[in-house]
């Protein structure tokens, strides 16, 4: 099945690069893993909520506003599609995702197809 | 034979208790059909009770009533047109198992291993952690024990539609999110388990704190959770800790109708009527524990089984060893690390060394704040300094006991202990 898992971390907490993801002992372990197993079939790593315009539209207006759609105390930092067997694997996957050790926390959800 | 027709009732009754479970969770695992599964277990225990009187009860009721669900299953599929694959894979899937064959006399146990799985699987998927704990509850029920869906509804006081929405969701989550209907690999196996001994316990406190004269349903669920904790004990019988918790669930059960009196007041363990208590359920929640200690891996729930049984072999609450009680919980806090927990422990030291010792137990946990505005922290207090004869004192902490309680029956229990102790 395929997952995605939103990293989400706290409102002010550590806001690393990609380059320096890749060079932090923490991420890379755990992207060797993934990457040996061939499970992320996708993700990203987004710039801070910080950086986040949020639009909408009302009748024939766009309506902008600066920050993320919803203020609270974590914010979706990035996020992986994988692909493993059942959900317990999701939940095995998200429990050793740096982002989950720091303290913030990953949404599981199945991707509908 | 008009007098053959309560026997084949009373059959599927038993078989309703007994293989309901069973039924379920074989057909989940052949049509991977929560819906389904239920849909056809009902039919063929409406089946049960025509053919059973026509042909008599089969040697083996749980097989006949699987092969009969299966069956009906197929037609299903076979109706709606699912793709052929799927049908082969149901119709393959039934035909590997020997068992199933209601004409089969041959006493072959080969399939019995397989339908114990069956059941196990649907225990732990219904207890997966995903869900949310009230739809593990329910679904647990629902799927395990056969209670229908307005029957859990009035045991956890929430109206029908409450309950069906939540049933529904609940395995709709399993369908869509991928929760695996299996027994957890072992690395996943000990906590899995505790999630399950945690949802049986629930259910057995819910029924627990109903009180007497309220709706039966409620004080079933002791019953229905002690019906699976001997399915857990069945099926695994060398984790201690499930022996533990069906020890305990049977300790607690024994004095169950002690607790409350006529009037529907809270009664004390100290003065409940001893020779009132269910000796044989006792017995066996004794021997179990004694089992499940001798394996050498203790747990929360053996220890807690240990703390009930000290209470249940004392021929009078005066012969109650309070300092065997104050280690257990010394010991129980080491796996529960809770304030809780530690308050008991307060209690069984100021009986075992003297009030002094159990209310500095108190105060750390006042100092702590943990227990703040919960009222059993005064209550407590107020206990020891009763029992130690310190009336005035006991008497101002029930006063801020009382200003904290929210439960009738246990304001109705303090205001009685305050009086006393104005006229002792």
């Amino acid at each position: 099945m395929k997952y995605v898992l939103f990293l989400c971390t706290l409102v002010g907490g550590e806001e690393l690069s990609p380059e320096e993801i890749a060079e932090d002992p923490r991420f890379t372990a755990y992207i060797d893993e993934v990457r040996s197993r061939d499970i992320v079939k996708g993700g990203a790593r987004l710039r801070p909520h910080t950086d986040a315009t949020t639009v909408r539209v009302q009748g024939h207006e766009v309506l902008l506003s600066d920050g993320p759609f919803v203020e609270s105390t974590e914010y979706v930092a990035g996020i992986d599609i994988v692909e493993v067997a059942d959900l317990d694997e999701a939940i095995a996957l998200a429990s050793r995702h740096p982002a989950a050790l720091g303290g913030g926390s990953v949404e599981v959800r199945p991707v509908w197809e | 034979m008009p007098d053959v027709e309560p026997d084949v009732e009373e059959a599927v009754a038993v078989a309703f208790r007994e293989e309901w479970g069973q039924v379920v969770a074989t057909l989940i695992r052949v049509t991977g059909d929560w819906d389904l599964a239920e849909e056809c277990a009902q039919d063929a225990f409406a089946q049960a009770l025509d053919r059973w009187r026509r042909d008599g009860v089969p040697r083996r009721p749980g097989a006949w009533l699987t092969t009969t669900a299966r069956n009906r299953a197929l037609d299903v599929l076979r109706r709606e047109a699912v793709g052929a694959a799927k049908l082969r894979e149901v119709a393959v899937l039934a035909r590997d198992e020997p068992s199933y064959e209601p004409e089969d006399a041959s006493g072959d146990d080969s399939g019995v291993q397989d339908l114990q799985d069956d059941r196990l699987r649907l225990i732990f998927t219904c207890c997966h952690p995903a869900l949310p704990i009230e739809a593990r509850v329910a679904l647990t029920l629902r799927t395990l024990a056969g209670l229908t869906t307005p029957e859990i509804a009035r045991a956890f006081l929430v109206p029908e539609a409450t309950m069906a929405q939540r049933l529904v969701r609940a395995k709709r989550k399993i369908r869509n999110a991928g929760i695996p209907y299996r027994v957890p690999p072992a690395h996943l196996l000990p906590e899995r388990t505790t999630g399950v001994l945690g949802v049986v316990y629930l259910l057995f406190n819910e029924g627990y704190a109903a009180t007497a004269g309220v709706d039966l349903v409620r004080t079933n669920l002791c019953a229905e959770a002690i019906r699976l904790a001997r399915v857990l004990a069945r099926l695994m019988p060398d984790e201690p800790e499930v022996l533990g918790l069906l020890a305990l669930l049977l300790l607690h059960d024994a004095r169950r109708h002690t607790r409350v009196d006529a009037a529907g007041d809270l009664v004390t363990l100290e003065n409940q009527d001893r020779t009132a208590w269910d000796r044989a359920e006792a017995d066996e929640g004794t021997a179990l524990l004694e089992t499940a200690l001798r394996r050498g891996r203790p747990g929360p729930y053996q220890i807690q089984a240990a703390i009930a049984a000290c209470h249940m072999t004392a021929p009078t609450a005066d012969d109650t060893d309070w300092a065997d009680i104050a280690a257990l919980y010394g010991e129980l806090a080491r796996f529960v690390p809770s304030a809780v927990v530690r308050l008991n422990r307060a209690v069984a030291v100021g009986v075992a060394e003297g009030t002094d010792a159990g209310l500095a137990l108190i105060a750390e946990l006042e100092d702590e704040g943990d227990l703040a505005g919960y009222h059993l922290l005064p209550a407590t207090c107020a206990d020891l300094l009763r029992r130690g004869g310190r009336m005035d004192e006991a008497a101002e902490a029930y006063r801020r006991a009382l200003e904290l309680v929210e439960n009738d029956a246990e304001r109705r229990f303090l205001e009685k202990r305050l009086a006393e102790c104005r006229f002792a």
